[in-house]
């Protein structure tokens, strides 16, 4: 009696453990299923949010003008590529080129000409005409780009 | 034979059964004491967002987002169609009044400790929707596509940009590419139109709701006078008119701020121009924006802006979580750290915005 007993408890809990890892299986089989399809689903929404890389246009250099028509102690906002460059003529007539993006929060830079400084509106950060950065938040120079001139015109160029 | 509109509430009534509305909105009533008046703001920026479904879904009838399309068009609507400077001067004016009622509101349930258990979830719901409507202001900005708008745009973002890790996938998710061009603008424009009031809405929802379903929020120590010396008022239709009476008031101030002060338009975004001098963000913002100019670019390794955003960030998360971290105010005790807290953010916002404003 007693060792039917036992013996159908034994079979019981047999029972009861192929059960539970029957249960087991399909919780995987169900979790993962919902993982992929979740992952499906999303993957290409998240792919979508992200924009495709427009193509650049590549430019080495750019001509900013004629010497005779930039003023000395002035400075332009001159377009390369798509991006802004700033063209600085100094009092004693020098060009300077650097990048116009301000290195703190991405503002476009101007030159001021009662500080001879070049200087950013938008938090008051100041950089030297050697594109220094030299007071306020700016963290890092503006880089700085090639001037040629060649005859009369004024040319920026990349810096190798 | 009964009148229409008897008709009509008998026909609602038979299949849906407006009893049990009835008779709450019958029960609901107002407490009566010395902060009474706090409990009119939260209904005064229910109606100026209103407003700005209203005005902007008329804005949208003339308005075409894109580079080439965007500032013409506002100034098509403020120079050719008939009211159209109005309706956009309605719609700035009212977004800033939004701003500043939400400000107040959240301040008046600040230091009522009106965030207490069990109004957590209001609360919450509040805050998200406080920065939403930051969200509604940035996104908004740039849809005129004029030269304030843009750099403050490329500043925005480019503080996003900041951010550890993830600073750079979210600003190029927010400008939908390197640089802040036409398509940050169809972003924003789909911020600004769709997902944000979607969000809002159900947020709104929400929070209506809770406050419904849980009644006022009386101040700390009301709950022990005896019940025969609480005054309330019904809330229909008694508070209902005054809060009405309040919003005809709201709609004349917003008129006349409108018409007396037209929200400038000011110039085409140029991406091949310099900032302007005296270039500012919009007030709400002034404080942050300040600030930034006073951190340096480097402490102790970490760059100015990143430590800034990363402050502000934790000082709205716990300003967020306040009912989980204010126990002393849920148990009914009085906690008057949070109070010094409040009273120190009150401060510190007015006293940078008005150097910002001054600078």
């Amino acid at each position: 009696m007693i060792g039917n007993i036992e013996s159908d408890m034994a079979n019981e809990s047999r029972i009861a453990s192929t059960d539970e890892s029957k249960r087991d299986f399909l919780k995987y089989v169900l979790g993962g299923g919902i993982i992929a399809w979740l992952a499906a689903v999303l993957y290409p929404v998240l792919a979508y949010l992200n924009p495709p890389k427009q193509g650049e246009v590549e430019v080495s250099s750019v001509k900013a003008g004629k010497v005779k028509d930039i003023e000395k102690d002035s400075g332009t906002i001159v377009r390369f590529g798509n991006k802004p460059v700033i063209l600085v003529r100094a009092s004693s007539g020098e060009f300077r080129a650097f990048s116009a993006t301000c290195t703190h929060l991405d503002c476009t830079v101007q030159y001021r000409k009662d500080l001879g400084v070049i200087w950013c509106a938008c938090h008051n950060g100041k950089y030297d005409l050697a594109g220094r950065n030299i007071a306020g938040p700016p963290p890092r120079p503006l880089d700085e780009f090639k001037v040629i001139v060649q005859d009369e015109d004024v040319l920026i160029s990349k810096k190798a | 034979m009964k009148p229409l509109w008897k008709r009509l509430y008998d026909w609602v009534d038979e299949r849906v059964e407006l009893v049990g509305l009835v008779e709450f909105l019958g029960k609901k009533y107002v407490p009566v004491h010395r902060h009474s008046l706090w409990y009119y703001f939260g209904g005064v920026s229910l109606f100026l967002f209103i407003i700005q479904v209203i005005t902007g879904i008329l804005l949208l009838l003339y308005y075409k987002s894109g580079e080439e399309l965007a500032f013409e068009s506002i100034q098509f609507i403020m120079s050719k169609v008939q009211f159209g400077w109005l309706i956009r001067s309605i719609h700035s004016w009212a977004a800033n009044l939004f701003i500043l009622a939400a400000l107040i509101h959240m301040f008046s349930v600040y230091f009522t400790k009106a965030y207490r258990k069990p109004r957590e979830m209001t609360w919450v719901t509040g805050m998200l929707m406080f920065f939403l409507a930051l969200g509604f202001g940035f996104s908004g900005y740039l849809l005129p596509w004029n030269e304030l708008a843009f750099f403050a745009t490329k500043v925005g973002t480019d503080i996003a940009g900041a951010l550890p890790f993830i600073g750079k996938p979210v600003m190029v998710f927010l400008r939908g590419g390197e640089d802040v061009t036409g398509a940050t603008l169809s972003r924003m424009f789909g911020f600004h139109i769709a997902l944000f009031p979607g969000i809002f809405t159900v947020l709104l929802g929400i929070h209506l709701v809770l406050v419904q379903r849980q009644g006022m929020s009386e101040p700390l120590g009301f709950e022990g006078e005896p019940t025969t010396e609480r005054k309330t008022m019904p809330f229909f239709p008694n508070f209902l008119l005054r809060d009405l009476l309040l919003w005809l008031l709201v709609l004349n101030i917003l008129a006349i701020l409108a018409v007396i002060f037209p929200w400038e338009l000011g110039r085409k975004a140029d991406p091949f121009s310099s900032a302007p001098a005296g270039i500012k963000p919009e007030w709400y913002f002034l404080f942050m924006f300040q600030t930034l100019k006073y951190i340096p670019a480097q402490v102790l390794f970490i760059d100015g802006e990143v430590l800034g955003i990363v402050l502000f960030g934790l000082a709205g998360l716990l300003w967020t979580f306040v009912p989980f971290w204010d126990r002393r105010s849920s148990r009914g005790e009085r906690n008057r750290f949070t109070n010094y807290i409040g009273i120190f953010a009150v401060i510190y916002i007015i006293l940078f915005t008005i150097v910002g404003w001054l600078s």
